[in-house]
């Protein structure tokens, strides 16, 4: 009986190495040695007792069959049952184990076989450079090819998994939010399943909370914004892979939850500079500012704009964005404290202003002349003195209504300023996947580049989501919100 | 009962790091946290049941009792008998195993205990970062970096 012993240390977190290794099946997509491999019968490729039936490149045809499988201790067990090699009494044992210095993986790779007399040298050779040293080197090149080459076997991690979620049991105040365990089913067609660790709260998830947006009907978890780790993913899904660090703004409430499964197209991946916690602060609120100033209005430099709420999680986005793109910043803010924040993240005249009176704060900051555009969250309360703050051909862009639905505009009082009014809405600009990719790209980009700093000032846990509610209804919060799952 | 792990790659061949390391009676020589150390009852430091009596740079006096010691293995595992920490059933072991690729050290150092009530966050962090981390670091910094 010999022994043959080959490990390494793979520059890779071990959820990732195990997400390939843990399929049986996975091997002819990342060891150069193997031609050719299915499971017999059909099994699942992570079924104790299925059997891999495969060919290696110089044509050995091999039947092995694994007999033990450890999600908690990334170990997984197997052995020859025929091979057209004289290897016998062969078992193999692979084994991860976490390097917490640095997110990497050591890789333990072990057997024990029998060979005919006097081929001992010539097996262990065999196994130990040409199966084990080859295969380290494979899943490598196999990992820095990355999400593309990989969704083959990015296979279903198998049934229902169990996790926790914030659900709102009937309209109302912050006391219909409850915390319950929750069963997620595996990933369906074209589905992915996340590890949720960072979920953004954002205003709409108080409007449907009060039934102001007919989004869910209660019970139904809430929450429109999450990152996390994917689990696995359903077939037809392309462009992520177990253990990709992962983000969503989704027209579908359900993110406060530990673990959630929702379709892939409205996921992204995060750049591996930026942290879950930053891309579920900013996702929302920066594809909020992408398409405010890209899109609904393409801002150009030299342009007036005015910014509510320019100390709030969109807010300090939207002032941020504009300055880089050369504009001329105003902003309201309710506290001094608040003006601070806003003229640190480029707002270049705060209006700390009392009863939603600025009108005449903009007309004087802007020469009499007014603004060009007014990204409006406010709505009803501020609508006369939005109105009178807009230059003559402005943009008056309605994209939130925190203090009540804006009244109707009637077409005379366009008229005498030739105005323009906006009411645009996130998700019609993200439902094409393309789209919502560019638009992403274009938030995470900024991140990367500094343009964008996160503001979060608020952490809750997941379980006390009821007083991330309140904390932000209070009007006292500045920043992005993040519960942590 | 809580566990701490901490693990870390060593630019060196197994050997080079347990012959540096096997000593029950070298932290001083290896790790920046202790100051100095001695075994109790002039016993010889590879021995099982041997106590090694040290004090940390910032004053305290730690008791620990060797309980196994595997050249084979690269390991070894022993017990807090007493320390300023407050910890109770403190075991904890170090193990090295060789990287085969690029002849390295795969280096893991870790501890179940019962803290304090309300230490538990505290404890966690002094010893897997001040105690394990800080180790695996002076360790990799003797060895150098390839």
């Amino acid at each position: 009986m010999q022994r043959v012993t080959r490990s390494a240390i793979i520059d890779a977190p071990i959820e990732r190495v195990w997400a390939v290794l843990r399929d049986f099946n996975s091997h002819d997509a990342w060891h150069p040695a193997v031609a050719d491999s299915f499971i017999e019968g059909g099994e699942a490729a992570d079924q104790v007792g299925c059997v891999r039936n495969f060919h290696l490149r110089d044509g050995a045809h091999i039947r092995e069959q694994l007999l033990a499988l450890s999600d908690d201790s990334f170990i997984s067990t197997y052995c020859i049952l025929d091979a057209t090699v004289p290897l016998q009494r062969y078992v193999a044992m692979v084994t991860l184990k976490r390097v917490t210095d640095g997110d990497r993986t050591f890789w333990h790779w072990q057997s024990t076989f029998d060979t005919p007399p006097g081929r001992e040298r010539e097996f262990a050779e065999m196994v130990g450079t040409g199966v084990y040293e080859a295969g380290f080197e494979g899943l490598r090149r196999y990992l820095r090819q990355g999400a593309a080459g990989m969704a083959r076997h990015a296979m279903p991690v198998g049934g229902e998994m169990m996790g926790q979620a914030v659900v709102l049991t009937a309209f109302g105040g912050t006391d219909r939010l409850a915390y319950e365990p929750i069963a997620v089913a595996a990933p369906g067609r074209g589905e992915v399943r996340i590890r949720q660790s960072a979920i953004g709260v954002n205003f709409i998830d108080i409007y449907i909370r009060r039934g102001d947006y007919p989004l869910v009907t209660p019970p139904a978890p809430l929450g429109m914004e999450a990152a996390g780790t994917v689990v696995d993913v359903g077939p037809e899904v392309h462009h992520l892979l177990p253990g990709d660090i992962v983000a969503y703004a989704s027209g579908i409430p359900g993110a406060y939850a530990t673990l959630r499964a929702l379709p892939a197209d409205q996921v992204v991946i995060v750049p591996p500079t930026i942290s879950a916690e930053t891309a579920a602060a900013v996702l929302f609120k920066g594809l909020t500012a992408e398409y405010l100033v890209n899109r609904t209005h393409r801002l150009r430099a030299g342009d007036r704009v005015l910014v509510h709420a320019a100390a709030g999680g969109v807010g300090v986005i939207l002032c941020q964005w504009a300055k880089y793109l050369g504009a001329q910043v105003i902003g309201t803010v309710s506290s001094e404290e608040k003006a601070r924040l806003a003229r640190d993240h480029g707002c270049d005249v705060p209006i700390v202003m009392h009863d939603y009176r600025f009108a005449e704060a903009v007309k004087a900051a802007t020469g009499g002349r007014g603004v060009d555009v007014v990204y409006d969250g406010l709505g009803r309360t501020a609508a006369a003195e939005n109105y009178e703050a807009l230059a003559p051909t402005g943009h008056w862009i309605s994209y939130g209504q925190a203090t009540g639905p804006l009244p109707p505009l009637d077409a005379g009082q366009q008229a005498a300023k030739s105005l323009r009014l906006s009411r645009p809405v996130l998700f019609h600009y993200t439902a094409e996947p393309q789209r919502l990719r560019e638009m992403a790209s274009n938030v995470f980009g900024l991140v990367e580049r500094g343009v964008i700093r996160p503001v979060i000032h608020h952490r809750f846990p997941l379980a006390a989501a009821a007083a991330a509610h309140g904390a932000l209804e209070s009007r006292a919060t500045t920043g992005a919100i993040v519960l942590l799952g | 009962m809580i566990k701490v792990y901490a693990s870390s790659v060593i630019d060196a061949a197994a050997d080079a790091v347990w012959a540096h390391i096997r000593d029950f009676n070298g932290l001083p020589k290896w790790h920046p946290g202790i100051a100095e150390s001695r075994i109790e009852n002039n016993w010889p430091a590879d021995r099982v049941g041997c106590v090694r009596n040290f004090r940390l740079r910032d004053g305290g006096i730690i008791r620990e009792q060797l309980l196994t010691l595997s050249d084979y293995d690269y390991q070894c595992t022993y017990s807090i008998l007493e320390s300023p920490m407050g910890v109770q059933n403190y075991v904890a072991t170090l193990k090295l195993a060789p990287v085969t690729d690029g002849n390295r050290t795969f280096a893991e150092w870790w501890a179940e205990f019962d803290p304090p009530a309300g230490q538990e966050r505290k404890l966690a962090e002094d010893i897997g970062q001040g105690v394990f981390q800080a180790g695996f670091n002076a360790l990799k910094s003797y060895f150098g970096q390839r």
